[in-house]
């Protein structure tokens, strides 16, 4: 079997949700040890969260966690107890990076300060996923994904051009997107990380907040106002000029259609059987069609209208220019282009049987992206891991249970 | 000086626009010397974007400067097959290409995986495009929009009874070029211990359904197909985004249990309507969230939206603004924390742009410059790299070879 990249690394793992799992997931999936270390009875908050596997509410049937886990070893760990502490930082001198996403002030409460933790292990690579980092005016502030998009900036630009501002709330993007933003910009960081160790053998404490993340996707309306020192706000009717191309209904759902160039265009019109309207004059250059927006919109509407998505997006491709049908969840999944690149994988799970799950998001020549195991049940790995890597006895492992330490 | 992280290592870099110039930027503000091959023939269409005081000009784009920051640039005509052989002897001495061109570009070119692996059998070859390198629509062109029409995301944003929605700020793009980042730097880390290189193909379709996981489930586990739901939530209400005093302000607010709805009860001075039997649990006020939501409204029209924070999260609610991008520029907490940062323009001189979304916390910032004017390390490429003469690149530059 081909090697994988981070065969040679071991992450551990104390986070919930998606913003510090998601990271150890992308690590995982290529190859490094990632011990998941979880609440003893209670477990990750994702577990608690749905979709379920046919519906039942099972800490074990959580379709995000069995996602977001793949390929981890799971132990259950009370950090509030200081025998559990003291655990903790065996695990934590074995390792090579700790991943976590808790609040400040809990990570502060249990005495798991990178500075302590630098002193049992110096070459520590310690990453801090937090809403608003470790510092600042809002370091203590509570969030969740809603109020994250939004003080990152993405709420306000979602969809961003609006009818009515004052009676248009602004929107969420569909799903967990800050929390990914956090977690996918805290792996690339982490990576730089263990770069850098490569050479001076040190690690690092990187705190990264996600407010930050989502703002570094608003990166380039920021810049814009920081050089023009000017802005537009959200009402459609600020955006003159703008173009008539988007999304446009069909008889099955939407299309999006994107013909700038004249050539496409024409093209387009042509698709239409060249109707009379689109024979003036004022409507034959790109430049001319900015001013009569609304006015060529509502004529493509009404073709549109009568047309299949998917065949107008073939069509629009076909002549050169982007095209895309807007796809309901089960058609994008069922989408011959996921099929033909092998992207969903397969794995067999106690309490689930068989399950299909999202694959790779990068294909690798030499990579290696591999579903070697599925995410473990709770506490799963506590022999493996306290038996096997710490040297206790399965008579101790009864009492630390017996106690509530595992 | 401080010691960056991807010090040594080299990208002979084509990509352009968004998603592309992301990853690049990463590996760029990390230390790695990334060369940008431009062309005069046909400049990345974010040199246009606008520049300070409305300007639009080759090298004062805004969005180019801040998805291009720390980076250098060298032009060369790829039509011309000189061109192709000088971009050859860059790749000899880089460890990473990366490109997002539509596919069979590269090859077209002369400078595809095949071509290049044959020229350098370590090179890393990275790839981005909305759907993939192989695949029945391998061709298709297309935006971030298109990415996040075809992975079903646009269909899970927007209000329940309205169409679905594009996602702001490009969203597929950026989360692509975040990944591709991880992407490289997992196969320079893989090249480190193997000595191998390798092909790298990215699909921003394949990246988004990535990210979307909950209703990619439900999909594959119980064949539901997810709706849009506006600012709705599985189980937790008040959530929503509420009107707050000015135009256009907004405040989005969260309340996920019992106590944080007690919480937020007391913040309000235990307002009647509250105590309504309606409201007195978790799941009674996802039942009825459609008035709550009104009630709410009614309470935070009265209050800057920096307001309601403030009020919010001293009892331990989450609340924050719906910030627009002015007062995401001003946010003090931004500001305290140093997310803007001064960079260095050969042509504008000396200005503030937004930085890296992490920080290293035992290191200093070291001095990041914005992005490089078209050409401006023609010089440092042929001459001090390639070890043309000054004669031969004057000649190539009149033959719109370095052009």
């Amino acid at each position: 079997m081909e090697l994988q990249p981070f065969s040679d690394l071991k992450v551990l793992e104390l986070g919930q949700l998606i913003a510090g799992p998601y990271c150890g997931k992308l690590f995982a999936d290529l190859g490094a040890e990632v011990i998941k270390v979880e609440e003893p009875g209670v477990g990750d908050e994702s577990r608690r969260t749905e979709p379920f596997l046919h519906d039942e509410a099972h800490p074990e049937r959580s379709g995000l966690f069995l996602y977001l886990n793949t390929n981890k070893l799971g132990v259950t760990l009370n950090l509030n107890s200081k025998t559990g502490k003291e655990i903790f930082r065996k695990l934590v001198k074995e390792t090579d990076i700790l991943v976590e996403n808790n609040p400040p002030a809990l990570m502060q409460e249990w005495r798991l300060s990178y500075e302590s933790l630098k002193e049992i292990n110096p070459s520590l690579i310690m990453t801090s996923v937090t809403p608003f980092g470790q510092s600042g005016p809002y370091r203590d502030y509570k969030t969740t994904e809603l109020v994250s998009f939004n003080m990152g900036g993405l709420g306000f630009a979602t969809p961003g051009m609006v009818d009515n501002p004052d009676e248009e709330p602004p929107l969420k993007g569909g799903g967990h997107m800050a929390d990914f933003t956090a977690a996918t910009t805290a792996a690339v960081a982490t990576l730089c990380a263990v770069f850098a160790r490569k050479g001076s053998g040190l690690g690092e404490h990187i705190d990264v907040s996600e407010q930050e993340a989502v703002a570094s996707f608003y990166r380039v309306p920021m810049t814009e106002y920081l050089y023009t020192q000017q802005t537009r706000g959200r009402a459609l009717s600020a955006f003159p000029g703008r173009s008539w191309a988007g999304m446009l209904p069909c008889q099955d759902g939407y299309v999006n259609l994107a013909p700038f160039q004249d050539a496409h265009w024409n093209g387009l019109i042509g698709l239409m059987g060249n109707p009379e309207w689109a024979q003036e004059e004022r409507f034959k250059d790109a430049q001319s069609r900015r001013q009569y927006a609304q006015e060529i919109r509502t004529h493509i509407e009404e073709w549109t209208k009568t047309q299949d998505k998917d065949e107008l997006a073939e069509a629009a491709q076909q002549l050169g220019f982007p095209g895309s049908p807007i796809y309901a969840v089960d058609e994008a999944i069922n989408l011959d282009q996921l099929a033909a690149r092998e992207f969903f994988a397969e794995i067999d799970r106690p309490e689930t049987g068989v399950m299909r799950y999202p694959g790779s998001p990068f294909k690798m020549s030499e990579g290696s992206w591999r579903l070697a195991r599925p995410a473990p049940l709770l506490g799963q790995h506590n022999e493996e891991v306290y038996c096997g890597r710490l040297g206790y006895t399965k008579q101790v492992l009864v009492k630390l249970r017996e106690t509530g330490v595992i | 000086m401080v010691k960056l992280p991807l010090e040594g290592v080299r990208v002979c870099d084509f990509t352009w626009v968004w998603a592309g110039p992301y990853t690049t930027f990463f590996l760029a503000m990390m230390g790695a010397e990334v060369i940008k091959v431009e062309s005069k023939r046909r400049p990345d269409g974010t040199r246009r974007s606008p520049g300070p005081d409305g300007v639009v000009a080759s090298n004062k784009g805004a969005a180019f400067n801040t998805l291009n920051s720390a980076k250098k640039s060298c032009t060369l005509d790829l039509t011309k097959p000189k061109a192709v052989e000088l971009a050859r002897e860059i790749i000899k001495i880089s460890d990473v290409v990366a490109e997002n061109f539509s596919t069979g570009t590269m090859e077209r070119f002369g400078l595809g995986y095949q071509d290049l692996k044959e020229l350098k059998p370590d090179i890393i070859f990275y790839s981005n495009s909305i759907p993939g390198r192989t695949g029945p629509r391998r061709h298709y062109a297309g935006y971030a929009w298109d990415s996040h029409a075809l992975s079903g995301a646009a269909s899970l944003t927007g209000r329940a009874d309205g169409p679905p929605m594009n996602i702001g700020a490009n969203y597929g793009d950026l989360i692509t070029g975040t990944h591709g980042a991880f992407a490289i730097l997992a196969a320079l880390h893989h090249r480190d211990r193997t000595g191998k290189g390798q092909n790298i193909d990215v699909s921003m379709i394949e990246v988004v359904v990535d990210t979307i996981p909950e209703a990619v489930m439900d999909y594959l586990m119980n064949g539901r197909v997810r709706q849009r739901r506006g600012n709705r939530h599985d189980f937790m209400a008040p959530h929503g985004c509420y009107r707050c005093r000015g135009d256009d302000k907004w405040v989005a607010i969260a309340i996920s249990s019992d106590e944080e709805w007690r919480a937020f009860c007391r913040a309000l001075g235990e307002p009647e309507w509250t105590k309504d039997a309606k409201f007195a649990d978790v799941y009674s006020r996802w039942l009825n969230q459609e008035e709550l939501d009104r009630l709410v409204g009614d309470w935070t029209r009265d209050y800057t939206h920096y307001e309601v924070m403030e009020i919010l999260q001293r009892a331990g609610v989450a609340a924050g603004p719906s910030f627009n991008v002015v007062e995401l520029v001003e946010d003090r907490h931004l500001r305290q924390r140093g997310f803007l940062v001064d960079m260095d323009h050969a042509e504008m001189g000396r200005r503030p742009l937004p930085g890296l979304p992490w920080k290293f916390l035992s290191q200093p910032d070291p001095d990041y410059r914005a992005g490089p004017c078209l050409g401006e390390h023609n010089d440092y490429v042929f001459e001090e790299l390639l070890g043309l003469s000054k004669e031969e690149i004057a000649r190539l530059a009149e033959e719109e070879v370095i052009y």
